[in-house]
């Protein structure tokens, strides 16, 4: 006779049908539909496709902004998270909601304002323009729009971990003769390490999919400033739908394998950090 | 090496954390900051440690003014209530931690690190955990793994924050004996925090009492707890029958009973004072006719241990107060007592004090 096991927790049949029904509808099938599209095309063409200059030009600047974007963001989102959670100033509430700003606003917004900052007549860029650099309408100004809208994720995921750390962390490792920075290095940085790596993996992937804010700022000079979604809407506004579909699968791929990437690293830190223990 | 702090004084707000406290740690001792909670005393070491800064005073590290150093640079090994280990390291990480962040210049070689960290890792006897991790450990072994990580550096002094604080009951007793053996050995001077009265007279060679940020008394653990210098010492060692009352002649007089029993010099017919009866100098008298004496009735009997402890609750001048009496079990078998008798208490040696 078999025993029924006997579960805590109610409801698991339901709430994991629901969780793979609702994945199918909502992940799988559109994305499987891209899949399904792009065969129309055979190898060849898809090949094609996928490797003209333009199109190999576009990757570079996607894949290399986000990334570049997402790691100054993790620097710069590491010392905001840090101020918010460790000193206490007048404005800091405003500060903190500040940091949210960028999910809030329509990223077509951001991306005019930020166009208009930094055009060669803004504010900005007519300061910048004397000293030769160029942000509007060049791959820098795709970075800036990149770096806007990926700052809240580090400082969001990092804050949590730091407003739990114990401070007698710190203060067991200066008793112990750790200078300042050996302090952050060796004992505070590797406990942060694992939201640290979920920050920047979320605000690349966020970056990698940027259109709205991007598209203002970045001039769209084939080979120079345009982005792989933007190849994308120029393929659909052709009517070439599987030629669309075709660089949207480079790209799902090229994403998925750098955001498997990261999370295997941060299962490794996790591991090496001793939380799972 | 000597501690001493002169006239140390810290508030936070309103509240003053310590007041004008000073006091002198010679060499090689064990001392224990014995007080209740929020009496100052871990704000005392963590000044002591350079953790925290006092708001006036110094802090003397052998005959040094430390005052203004940091924490790095005084030497001092801390151990935390809460082990407080590096958890992303292993037992072994944990210990050389101290060892590898010296500059390059005073770092010694790995292999001497290797070497000297499992004579630690042997001195607690946990040298067999190298490998694990902190999360691995029992609340003991956390604590005795940060104590070794405290000593890798070779300290001048070793400061313990309530460091058994967090354990349960026999892990607690049987770490107080080892922290009593490895100080016979290293004869490193130590201060330790606690609350607990028995731990600090047990473990130290001294014990300072604090309460509500200042020193009520400074000594052995034998001296403050047959000699007491003020109530609260008197209250806190132990437990404690307090009589309020004042001064008649040559006994106590509380409300409409007396207590007969000679006063001290230095105390006046008439003074308002209080007295401490410990437990097993209370007496209890059953004969009806018994004048002296407060009255009491009997709640509870519990004679399970090696001696008995009797409950009361005090009637007329003592009303609403309860009272605890230890006696032999052959005592209390000899006067059949029982519970809902009314009899009445006698010291057998009362500490006065003015009030």
């Amino acid at each position: 006779m078999s025993r029924r096991s006997l579960r805590v927790l109610p409801g698991f049949n339901l709430t994991l049908g629901y969780t793979l029904f609702y994945l199918s509808v909502i992940v799988l099938i559109p994305l499987s539909a891209v899949f399904v599209k792009t065969a129309g095309l055979g190898f060849g063409q898809f090949w094609d496709v996928v490797t003209t200059p333009r199109v190999l030009a576009s990757y570079r600047l996607s894949f290399g902004a986000s990334l570049l974007a997402a790691a100054i963001n993790a620097v710069f989102g590491l010392a905001l998270a840090w101020v918010l959670v460790r000193y206490s100033f007048p404005g800091k509430k405003l500060v903190d909601a500040l940091i949210d700003l960028p999910f809030a606003l329509p990223t077509a917004v951001a991306g005019i304002a930020l166009t208009a900052l930094y055009a060669p007549n803004g504010w900005l860029g007519s300061a910048l323009e004397p000293l030769g650099i160029k942000v509007a309408f060049t791959p820098l100004g795709v970075l800036v729009a990149l770096v806007f809208i990926g700052l809240p994720f580090v400082v969001r995921t990092v804050q949590p971990i730091l407003e739990d750390l114990d401070t007698e962390l710190e203060e067991a490792a200066a008793s112990l003769g750790a200078r300042r920075w050996q302090t952050f290095r060796y004992v505070t940085l590797p406990i942060l390490l694992p939201a640290l790596l979920t920050g920047f993996a979320l605000a690349f992937a966020r970056a990698v999919g940027e259109y709205g804010s991007v598209i203002f700022i970045a001039g769209n000079i084939p080979m120079v400033s345009e982005i792989t979604p933007l190849m994308i809407i120029t393929k659909l506004e052709q009517y070439d739908y599987a030629g669309a579909t075709a660089i949207a699968v480079v790209m799902l791929l090229f994403s998925f394998v750098l955001l498997l990437a990261i999370n295997g690293l941060q299962a490794w830190t996790e591991k090496a950090t001793g939380r799972n223990r | 090496m000597s501690i001493q702090v002169q006239n140390i004084h810290k508030g936070f707000g309103d509240f003053v954390a310590l007041g004008d406290v000073s006091l002198d740690f010679p060499t090689g001792e064990l001392v224990a900051l014995l007080g209740p909670s929020g009496c100052g005393k871990t704000t005392l070491l963590r000044i002591i440690a350079g953790l925290e800064s006092a708001d006036s005073g110094r802090v003397l590290l052998d005959g040094e003014d430390a005052s203004d150093t940091h924490v790095r640079e005084r030497h001092v090994g801390f151990v935390f209530q809460h082990y407080a280990l590096f958890r992303h390291m292993s037992v072994f990480d944990n210990v050389a931690f101290g060892l590898r962040m010296k500059p390059r210049a005073e770092r010694p070689a790995e292999k001497l690190i290797r070497a000297k960290v499992h004579d630690l890792l042997k001195l607690v006897q946990l040298d067999w955990l190298a490998d694990r991790f902190p999360s691995q450990l029992s609340g003991g072994q956390r604590q005795r793994i940060a104590l070794a990580r405290a000593l890798a550096v070779e300290p001048r002094v070793l400061l313990l924050d309530e460091p058994f604080g967090a354990l349960d009951a026999k892990v607690r007793k049987e770490l107080r004996r080892w922290l009593r053996r490895l100080h016979d050995q290293l004869h490193i001077t130590s201060i330790f925090v606690t609350h607990d009265q028995e731990e600090a007279l047990e473990v130290a060679d001294r014990v300072v009492l604090m309460d509500h940020g200042k020193v009520e008394q400074i000594g052995s653990p034998e001296e403050v707890y047959r000699h007491p210098a003020t109530p609260f010492v008197h209250g806190f060692l132990g437990a404690v029958n307090p009589f309020h009352g004042h001064v008649e002649g040559n006994a106590l007089r509380i409300g409409g009973d007396r207590l007969p029993h000679p006063i001290a010099d230095g105390f006046a017919h008439g003074d308002k004072v209080i007295a401490f009866a410990r437990p097993h100098e209370l007496d209890i008298l059953t004969d009806a006719a018994e004048t002296d004496g407060v009255p009491a009735r009997i709640s509870r009997v519990l004679s399970f241990g090696v001696t008995a402890r009797i409950e009361l609750d005090g009637l007329s001048g003592v009303t609403g107060q309860h009272f605890e009496v230890e006696l032999t079990r052959d005592r209390v078998a000899a006067l059949a007592l029982r519970e809902g008798q009314t009899v009445r208490l006698q010291p057998s040696r009362l500490r006065v004090f003015a009030q």
